[in-house]
């Protein structure tokens, strides 16, 4: 058993039809996690590929953070395997920014503050849209723009994994909406295996390829999500699986039809 | 509007009591010259109590109210500091008071940094520094006056122990209550890129914990000047406590309030140095920041 092994270094991006799928970048194998006497996580199997957008719902105190905080290091797992991939970033619900630091350098807080991560730095904003505030300080940044910045901290460290520990929850209704579309265009730019956790369905119907629930410290219910992007939420299809899903998370009846 | 009512209330809403409405408009109308005329009114009101306190000072000893033995009128302080600056008394006394008030601050204060980061950053640190350091700090520094005379003599070394133990406490509590304020989240977020242990400490608790050991210092840098009255009482032959001692002997109260004059006067300059130190140090504090 082998916790938290680095998987192999990663392999180019887009990998043509027909060729070997993508590089592995979460291997889970049995994954058990006990706190007192109960086993939040139970025997969890999971494989993630690089490119995979994969969102993970399930009702509160099912072990959704406790399984994304094993995946970046924070917690420890209590049996089973864990392989993940090195290079992983997690951004969450709050941005988590250091105040005494300015954007710039928060961004890069994993480098050593030079030209290089002043230019990488530059280049991860520019793709959030925040170039200009660089050398303004995290306090004087709005709610999404602050959360903004912890993506662009994330991407980076160009992750082969993106743990998205909800967060989107803390924002607006309009910010989250332009965030949902920033975070899907930089995750086909990039593509790294990205784990969303979220409790919005609608949510992680809209940008994921993959829906796991997490019921009873077991996978409960793991569907694809074939509808073609960008998704609507007007789309009968779209309906049908919020449906099916929000009767998986026990709340179906209520709003069954959309 | 009113045909979309779908509700249907328990009792009509013609037959229920008409909710009382305050008229608020009127406030918000006229205050800037209100707000205008109130800061122009504190001011006069701040600066005229003081200089009000200093004439009736001034009358009551002119008009014999009080002895001029015991209180002197303004004007005589004023002609005891001429008296000071003349004879080059008060130019030589100053820097070898800040000097001794200096010297024991900055001792004191690296002290309390060093001890402050210990116990905050490392549990051993805690389990080693912080008892020790919670009950000593209960005593009044003061107190330790006779000890140290025993120590360390009646010299600069005495005076300076004295104004470095009395400073090593402020520093110390708020470095350690700033270090451990750092939000946990921030630093497990960190951790997750790649950043080891004393980096963490470095680039990240220490920069968020500076607001706190600012403060700290600032209050250190104020009991240094306590300790320092303190200290001069001590067979002082050099320094502003000299000047106390010797216009005791004589009996020149001019001269003593001169002193004390001083004395408040370097707590004044010290605090504003302080102050402009944070604000250098500090930019991005929300506070400082224009929004």
């Amino acid at each position: 058993m082998s916790l938290h092994s680095p998987l192999s270094p990663a392999t180019p991006r887009l990998v043509p039809s027909g060729a070997a799928p993508p590089p592995v970048a979460v291997e889970l194998g049995g994954l058990r996690r006990v706190f007192g006497e109960r086993a939040v996580l139970d025997g969890i199997d999971l494989t993630l590929r690089r490119g995979e957008f994969v969102s993970l719902l399930g009702p509160s105190g099912t072990g959704k953070t406790t399984l994304l905080r094993i995946l970046a290091g924070l917690d420890r797992a209590d049996g089973g395997t864990v392989r993940v991939a090195e290079a992983r970033s997690v951004v969450f619900q709050e941005p988590r920014l250091v105040p005494a630091k300015r954007v710039w350098q928060n961004v890069v807080i994993g480098h050593r503050p030079n030209a290089e991560a002043r230019r990488l730095a530059g280049a991860a904003l520019e793709e959030v849209g925040l170039s200009r505030h660089a050398d303004a300080w995290p306090k004087t940044l709005s709610g999404g723009e602050a959360q903004r910045v912890a993506l662009a901290r994330a991407l980076a460290r160009e992750p082969s994994l993106l743990l998205l520990d909800e967060p989107f929850a803390a924002l607006d209704a309009l910010t989250r909406i332009r965030m949902h579309d920033l975070v899907a265009q930089l995750w086909r730019r990039h593509l790294p295996a990205v784990l969303l956790v979220t409790h919005d369905v609608d949510e992680a119907i809209l940008l994921s390829d993959r829906v796991i629930v997490l019921s009873g410290g077991g996978i409960a219910f793991d569907t694809a999500v074939d509808l073609p992007r960008p998704r609507q939420r007007s789309d009968r299809a779209f309906g049908v699986l919020r449906a099916r899903l929000l009767a998986e998370l026990g709340v179906g009846s209520a709003e069954g039809h959309g | 509007m009113t045909a979309t009512h779908r509700h249907t209330p328990d009792t009509p809403l013609a037959e229920a009591p008409p909710p009382v409405l305050v008229d608020l408009s009127g406030r918000t109308a006229g205050t800037e010259p209100r707000a205008r005329r109130a800061r122009a009114r504190q001011l006069v009101s701040r600066t005229l109590v003081p200089f009000a306190l200093l004439a009736l000072w001034q009358v009551a000893a002119d008009r014999n109210w009080v002895s001029p033995d015991a209180l002197p009128p303004p004007t005589v302080i004023i002609e005891a500091f001429a008296e000071l600056i003349r004879t080059g008394e008060l130019q030589s006394a100053i820097p070898t008071s800040l000097a001794r008030s200096l010297v024991g601050l900055l001792f004191g204060a690296f002290t309390g940094l060093a001890l402050g980061l210990f116990a905050g950053l490392w549990r051993v640190g805690e389990e080693l520094v912080d008892a020790p350091l919670q009950m000593l700090r209960t005593i009044p520094f003061i107190a330790m006056i006779p000890l140290f005379i025993i120590w360390f003599g009646i010299g600069e070394e005495a005076k300076i122990t004295l104004i470095y133990a009395a400073t090593i406490f402020p520093v110390y509590l708020n470095t350690y209550a700033g270090v451990r304020g750092v939000d946990q989240k921030l630093i497990e977020a960190v951790r997750v890129f790649g950043l080891s242990p004393l980096e963490i400490a470095w680039r990240v608790i220490v920069p968020t914990a500076l607001p706190s050991i600012l403060v700290g210092l600032r209050y250190a840098a104020g009991v240094s000047l306590l300790a320092l009255v303190a200290a001069e009482q001590i067979n002082a032959r050099s320094g502003i406590g000299f000047i106390l001692l010797n216009a005791n002997q004589f009996q020149r109260t001019d001269i003593i309030i001169a002193g004390i004059i001083v004395y408040a006067l370097l707590g004044i300059v010290i605090d504003l140095v302080m102050r402009v130190i944070e604000h250098v140090s500090l930019p991005w504090r929300p506070s400082l920041v224009p929004a």
